[in-house]
């Protein structure tokens, strides 16, 4: 659901349009998008607004845990003597299949430790990413499918 | 006492950023090839300037400040991926190739 993405985005706005860059200010304006998509929500369908706010912040908080590992896991890299390198492509199977939860995967996997998406298929059905350690893919591939992809799509379904 | 805290926690937080940042840096000389170097570039560099942003905004002691900070750090993290992800199809398409460590290539042309 982009709903989130949206009053966030209205709110940024707001706080840009104001002038005044409080907390505060960003938590009124968040309300007022919030409010404003909610008088057009029979354009976009809205349902379940509040219940997800929890499952988002699930994802939010594996998000940000993975993003400090990952960047914990290059410095270790990049500083040994010998790195020890088995970068290569792997094709990764996409369950999810709307645009903006493939788009939100392949952000999620940029940051994540050690992989970084390159291109989705054609076809929508497979993502393609670069790993710096290769020497285990399936594992690799399971991570992301039970991790992102599976919150993911709690989050948004 | 409050204040030396939040002194403390500042430097922290900006020597950590730098670190990362050198950390990044370094990545980028190291590693083979475009795509590895992308690791480097788009996870420490965002740790590393996220980090220094918070500093800012813990230092400046201002909710307001902080507020900005945050947002800039958001907008970090909703950019850094994309620009990396462009980056390498990029030169992908360009056909840079993958380094001679690389092991696995499952990508058609």
């Amino acid at each position: 659901m982009t709903i989130y993405i949206l009053s966030l985005i209205f709110a940024v706005v707001w706080v840009a349009i104001t002038g005044s860059a409080s907390l505060l200010n960003l938590v009124f304006g968040f309300i007022l998008g919030s409010l404003a998509i909610w008088v057009v929500r029979g354009e976009i369908g809205v349902s379940g607004y509040v219940g997800r706010l929890g499952r988002i912040l699930s994802l939010l908080v594996l998000f940000f845990k993975e993003l400090a590992l990952s960047a914990w896991k290059v410095a270790v890299l990049v500083t040994r003597r010998d790195m020890d390198l088995k970068p290569g492509i792997f094709a990764f199977p996409l369950t999810v299949d709307r645009d903006m939860e493939i788009t939100l995967l392949a952000n999620l996997i940029t940051l994540t430790p050690g992989t970084l998406s390159v291109d989705v298929s054609a076809d929508r059905k497979t993502l393609y990413v670069h790993a710096i350690d290769c020497s285990d893919i399936e594992t690799t591939k399971r991570e992301i499918a039970e991790g992102f992809e599976r919150k993911i799509m709690e989050a948004f379904r | 006492m409050i204040e030396t805290l939040f002194a403390l926690v500042t430097a922290i937080l900006i020597l950590a950023g730098a670190a990362f940042a050198l950390v990044a840096a370094i990545g980028l000389n190291r590693l083979p090839d475009v795509y590895t170097r992308m690791h480097a570039a788009s996870k420490a560099g965002t740790v590393g300037s996220g980090l220094l942003l918070l500093a800012v905004g813990i230092h400046s002691g201002d909710i307001s400040t902080l507020a900005r900070a945050l947002a800039g750090f958001l907008f970090f993290v909703l950019t850094a991926p994309v620009s990396a992800h462009l980056l390498a199809i990029a030169s992908r398409r360009a056909g840079y190739s993958l380094c001679d460590r690389t092991v696995v290539d499952e990508m058609k042309n």
